[in-house]
């Protein structure tokens, strides 16, 4: 029998990551070649940053942090549909907690909100629901964001919206897909990745099967992680172990979760509510076919983009010249490499996405590096003079 | 996000579709829309923004930290032997 603290506890051991550590410097001394290993989820980032694992890796094994946080990633011009809706005066926009504080062209929904706008974060999709219920006056849209990890909350919100008629519920979707973002990364070529760490919960969802063309494409390894920091200490064994072993498979890790074939529940949910979206263009990555999702035909009735259609703007808007957000999400630099990273650009003050979200690589970064970081990064740095070792520690900055 | 933790059913509720669970002391309760196996008191949950995304596999996860167990004794052997190189 297990208690549901060696469900955490277990899985955050300090000796057993020492041990682990030993084990990867052991075999990653034969390897030739380093290992540039991608963790494709900001939920990794967040781990390997607080628990400091990049000290514990050997020099030939580098992260490089990638594209796989839903707020992250959303351009712009989908911020400012946001507030475009919330400032309808029949309107209530209802999204969940971190997207609040992410800028688009027209300033934060949060700015919005003081202007206003009647915006409403929440932490559970259902409570959307309730929220149209109260209101039958108004109109309220639900802003659903997410990876495949979340697609099924929104399904099953529009379901019961469906079964208990709430006529007054609608959805402005920004569902996107992990493995057209990873094939993104990699056709592009110039992140040079040669391993993935492949996020968890989504494979929850979606089940493991779902790396396999990455893997067949690419000739990567891909292992499935947990989030604990010993999950992802023994995943970077495991790619370690192939890269000696000169083969590439996908692996999970994270078994006591992520089965081959996933929530078939979920996955029938979602197949029913949505489709494949021509085009999404996301931050950093520019224009994806077929990466993200669309409400099917039969609940376009629901879908804020056709119902409001004369009130949101159809315009792609870039970042702020200064904002290296787009080089961090593909890859091609670190957070601290950015001009205005830690200066004009805070957890408190964000310029850019990556900044915003607590899995945005920006914001691991700020929190904890006075506790971890690979000082070897800022002899690398190409581009301004931020430094490090200005930010301030996790304790420093949440006195 | 994606940062979901264990938590543990201490009540059902099947009238809604819902279960209050126990996350290291703090109870809530959450939806079951997605999940399709029957319930029990006291399995694991993984939760996500309020919905239980997947049961946790506890065979898997003793198997996992029995594997852990086994690399720290075979590491301190190692070590000892090492004392004596």
């Amino acid at each position: 029998m297990i208690e549901l603290k060696d469900l955490s506890q277990g899985f955050r051991n300090p000796e057993l990551m020492q041990s682990l550590s030993q084990r990867i410097h052991q075999l990653s001394a034969q390897l030739s070649e380093s290992v540039k290993i991608m963790e494709v989820c900001g939920g990794h980032t967040h781990t390997i940053m607080k628990y400091g694992l990049n000290q514990l890796l050997p020099r030939n094994i580098e992260f490089i942090h990638g594209p796989g946080c839903p707020v992250c990633i959303m351009p712009k011009e989908r911020i400012d549909h946001a507030i475009e809706l919330a400032m309808l005066p029949e309107v209530i926009l209802v999204t969940l907690g971190d997207m609040i504080r992410v800028p688009g062209s027209k300033g934060t929904l949060a700015q919005c909100r003081a202007k206003g706008g009647d915006v409403r974060p929440v932490y559970d999709p259902l409570d959307a629901l309730e929220i149209a219920k109260q209101n039958p006056d108004r109109k309220v849209v639900f802003f659903a964001i997410g990876f495949e990890t979340t697609t099924p909350m929104t399904a099953v919100l529009l379901e019961l919206a469906e079964k208990q008629n709430v006529a007054n519920l609608y959805f402005h979707i920004n569902h996107v897909l992990v493995p057209p973002a990873v094939d993104a990364v990699m056709a592009d070529g110039a992140a040079k990745v040669t391993a993935f760490i492949g996020p968890s919960h989504v494979s929850a969802i979606t089940g493991s099967d779902i790396y396999q063309p990455i893997v067949d494409c690419y000739h990567t390894p891909v292992v499935v992680s947990g989030f604990e920091p010993v999950d992802v200490m023994q995943s970077i064994l495991m790619i370690v172990e192939q890269k000696v072993q000169g083969i590439a498979k996908l692996e999970v890790q994270y078994t006591r979760v992520v089965t081959a074939k996933g929530n078939q529940a979920a996955q029938q949910k979602v197949a029913s509510m949505f489709t494949l979206r021509p085009h999404f263009r996301w931050r950093g990555l520019g224009d994806i076919p077929l990466s993200s999702l669309v409400l099917s035909e039969q609940y376009r009735h629901r879908d804020a983009e056709i119902v409001f259609a004369d009130a949101l703007s159809d315009q792609a808007i870039e970042d702020h010249k200064a904002c290296q957000c787009a080089d961090i999400l593909r890859g091609l630099a670190k957070p601290n490499q950015c001009r205005v990273f830690g200066r004009g650009c805070t957890p408190t003050k964000p310029m850019g996405s990556c900044m915003v979200s607590s899995e945005g690589a920006c914001n691991a970064y700020y929190r904890y590096a006075g506790l971890a970081f690979d000082l070897d990064l800022t002899k690398e740095a190409t581009t301004g003079k931020a430094s490090i070792n200005r930010a301030k520690t996790e304790k420093e900055i949440t006195a | 996000m994606c940062l979901c933790i264990p938590s543990q059913i201490v009540e059902i509720h099947p009238e809604d579709s819902t279960v209050t669970v126990d996350t290291l002391g703090v109870r809530r309760r959450i939806s079951t829309h997605l999940i399709e196996d029957p319930l029990n008191m006291g399995d694991y949950l993984l939760i996500h923004v309020g919905f239980a995304i997947s049961k946790i596999n506890e065979q898997e996860a003793l198997k996992s930290l029995e594997e852990y167990r086994l690399l720290l004794a075979e590491m301190d052997e190692e070590e000892a032997r090492a004392l004596f190189i």
